[in-house]
């Protein structure tokens, strides 16, 4: 069994995650590994080394990339004792709690992973090819498209498609959320409109969830990491990506990307990138930041860190048509009269760099992001309009609830009635209580005139 | 003689439309091609730019006027971007008509009749959009229509045919007449011609650049990528050279005579039948007619 991720449950910044042995290599390609500190008292369950000896990385495979070099990037944050320290200290020092990543990264496993992605832009930028490209999926091989004439009367619809993945043991079951149909109507206003109600919809379900009787299996459909596509035709973002990037900025993590970057020669895409950049910036439109790295990161890390942050947004190029005519190995790409291009070649395109970044790295921090940053805004707002209900209720008892359902847009309908509902229960049961005390000590009273 | 010939780009912004002009010039003639100054900011509305050269090969001067359309379809709501473009076709009409039916007219009448116009499709690979479905539902009617398929680097040999063919068919289901229009050929010659062009290389897919590489010897122009270099004037690259010389060394004369004979006619019909038979008169004419007292 290979050695999975899982996130440090203590201390450690977020996105740090490590591979259980705690080693770390290299984002690109294997580094000498360093070994920080090996986990006595393993069972035979999980292959892990029982001793402080570094192991060369041709013997580790980490499970995203299935590789025997592991691409993965770990930071290793190490509290308790390296290997020779505790054979030092002997036994008596040991209390065994380093065991506990162990534990928590098999419960993990077998719970398994979920992440919502979604994918918006104008039709014909790539999405969905690129979809396919990141997870080695065939997600899209059976859609239709439509041409122009249906277009015309055509809604924007949110389709939702899942698949489950698995490398290395490890299951993460993706959902893709597509949006066709954006921005390709003649009148484009407020085509946004359904996704933000989209989005919205997921928190509110999820909310509702959490404030229910059981919550043994919520299912988690809000959307974790929002992947906008920018024209590579363009000067620079369209008045249609600004309205929508406004509106979904607090809502989502925004990671913008320039779909079929092989139009473009290097030159124009670094043109390109400086142009968006600089008008997000504008335009006051907050993306996903990336984490930035713990201080005590090495330089070659912190370097490409770096360069991972100047590369916003990707240019990225996908495709699962592999090549073989070209070079000695084959590749994925496209070809064409001139050339091919390699969809797996930093020189060519971002798509490594996007792939790292969304699956290898920053997945779990997407998620986390989601839950503390978008979802408690969502949720504080929420809370703070149904208070007001709350307030208003008390106040004024005989006014008619409908009155103030249509003085708060904010907050929907069904969780009002939920609240509502569960406030009479509430009132019921007191009278309830009530009677039954009345009763017995009425009952109490005859016993004792009885007596 | 200098041959006047008004070219009409449409297409939204980035599609390439003035570097391609650019690459018309350069490709064919002396290096006095003008330069363009890029806009750096899409403008609110459509504007309509006209810039004229004077171009010459040969001995044959030619003055080329090109008509740029900033601005179009670029905005969130793109309900009737064409207006502004028709309305300045029309308004050339107008002032050729006027100047048709004036009693003291030039010899030879200043023409600014938009002979063609190049639409630019962005090349998805999917198919039309809608928006470009109503452009040139509405200008065909107008003006000599043809269709270009722009950027057509980012598509490899398959999608380009695949796309071609169902940019055909749709064009065709809609009942869109694009230039060389099928009603105008006037003989078999002509019409096998035509049709050969209509079924298969129309809409062209074309690259610009205006910039030179250096290949196999020879400086050719060209887009240099890291997996490649794109030779505008290679046909097995793009469509460039069969573009050129449609619309300027075999169809030139043509464009002209259709957008006089058919499109303009429709045009004057449609005026006089307003009028009630009778010319338009204007005040313009009526001072030439006291100064001339």
């Amino acid at each position: 069994m290979g050695q999975p991720r899982i996130q440090e449950p203590w201390g450690s910044s977020p996105g740090c995650q490590r591979c259980i042995t705690g080693s770390r290599l290299g984002w690109f390609g294997h580094k000498e590994p360093r070994i920080w500190g090996t986990l006595h008292g393993t069972d035979s369950s999980t292959d892990l080394p029982t001793r402080g000896l570094s192991v060369p990385a041709g013997q580790r495979k980490c499970p995203a990339s299935g590789e025997a070099q592991g691409l993965a990037e770990t930071r290793p944050r190490m509290e308790t004792l390296c290997g020779e320290q505790r054979t030092l200290l002997g036994d008596k020092e040991y209390v065994g709690f380093a065991t506990l990543p162990n534990q928590l990264h098999r419960k993990s496993v077998k719970k398994g992973f979920d992440f919502t992605l979604m994918v918006a832009g104008e039709s014909g930028l790539g999405k969905s090819t690129l979809i396919d490209s990141l997870f080695l999926t065939d997600l899209y091989k059976d859609r239709t498209l439509l041409d122009a004439q249906a277009r015309i009367p055509q809604t924007l619809v949110i389709e939702r498609r899942a698949v489950e993945l698995e490398e290395g043991g490890v299951r993460v079951k993706l959902t893709v959320v597509d949006t066709p149909g954006f921005g390709d109507a003649v009148d484009n206003a407020d085509c946004w409109g359904s996704i933000v109600d989209y989005i919205d919809q997921q928190f509110e379900q999820f909310f509702r969830d959490e404030s229910g009787l059981n919550r043994k299996n919520i299912t988690d459909g809000r959307v974790h990491c929002c992947l906008y596509f920018l024209s590579p035709f363009g000067h620079g973002l369209r008045p249609l990506d600004v309205a929508f990037l406004r509106a979904v900025q607090h809502k989502v993590n925004i990671v913008p990307v320039i779909g079929r970057a092989d139009a473009l020669t290097p030159r124009e895409v670094g043109a390109m990138k400086e142009k968006i950049r600089q008008e997000l910036e504008e335009n006051a439109i907050s993306i996903y930041q990336f984490p930035d790295c713990d201080s005590d990161e090495d330089e070659e890390f912190k370097a490409q860190d770096a360069e991972l942050k100047r590369s916003i947004p990707f240019a990225v190029v996908g495709s699962n048509d592999i090549v073989r005519e070209t070079k000695e190995k084959a590749f994925r790409g496209r070809t064409y009269p001139w050339g091919a291009v390699e969809v797996e070649n930093p020189a060519h395109c971002d798509f490594l760099k996007l792939r790292t970044m969304l699956v290898r790295t920053h997945m779990h921090d997407l998620k986390e992001v989601t839950q503390e940053i978008h979802y408690e805004n969502y949720r504080a707002q929420c809370i703070q309009s149904l208070s007001r209900v709350g307030a208003r209720d008390r106040a004024s008892r005989m006014k008619l609830s409908r009155q103030s359902a249509t003085e708060l847009p904010l907050l929907p309908l069904e969780t009002e009635k939920l609240i509502r509902e569960k406030d009479e229960e509430l009132r019921r049961m007191q009278e309830m209580l009530q009677k039954m005390q009345a009763q017995m000590q009425q009952s109490q009273g005859e016993q004792s005139d009885a007596l | 003689m200098l041959h006047s010939a008004p070219l009409h780009l449409s297409g939204q912004s980035g599609l390439g439309k003035s570097t391609l002009v650019n690459t018309l010039f350069k490709s064919q003639v002396s290096r006095k091609s003008s330069g363009w100054n890029r806009e750096e900011k899409i403008p609110k509305t459509v504007e309509i730019k006209a810039i004229g050269h004077v171009i010459e090969e040969g001995g044959v001067k030619m003055k080329l006027t090109v008509i740029d359309t900033p601005g179009f379809g670029d905005q969130i709501n793109n309900e009737n971007c064409w207006e502004p473009i028709e309305k300045y076709i029309n308004e050339q009409y107008e002032k050729f008509l006027k100047e048709e039916v004036n009693i003291a007219r030039k010899k030879r009448i200043p023409d600014t009749r938009v002979h063609c116009c190049l639409y630019f499709i962005s090349p998805t690979g999917h198919s039309l959009r809608p928006l470009d479905l109503e452009f040139m539902k509405h200008l065909s009617k107008v003006v000599n229509i043809i269709p270009v398929i722009a950027k057509a680097d980012t598509m490899t040999l398959e999608e380009k045919t695949e796309f071609k063919q169902r940019v055909r068919k749709e064009l065709e289901v809609n009942g869109i007449e694009f230039y060389p229009q099928k009603e105008f050929d006037e003989d078999l010659e002509d019409k096998t011609e035509n049709d050969k062009i209509r079924q298969e290389s129309m809409p062209f897919a074309v690259v610009g650049s205006d910039k030179e590489y250096q290949v196999n010897g020879k400086r050719i122009l060209g887009r240099k990528t890291p997996w490649g270099v794109i030779e505008v004037e290679n046909l097995n690259h793009c469509e460039f050279a069969l573009l050129r010389d449609f619309v300027i060394r075999t169809h030139l004369q043509d464009l002209k005579e259709v957008t006089h004979n058919i499109h303009y006619e429709t045009y004057r019909a449609k005026r006089l039948n307003d009028n009630g038979g009778l010319p338009p008169v204007t005040t313009e004419t009526e001072e030439n007619h006291e100064s001339n007292l």
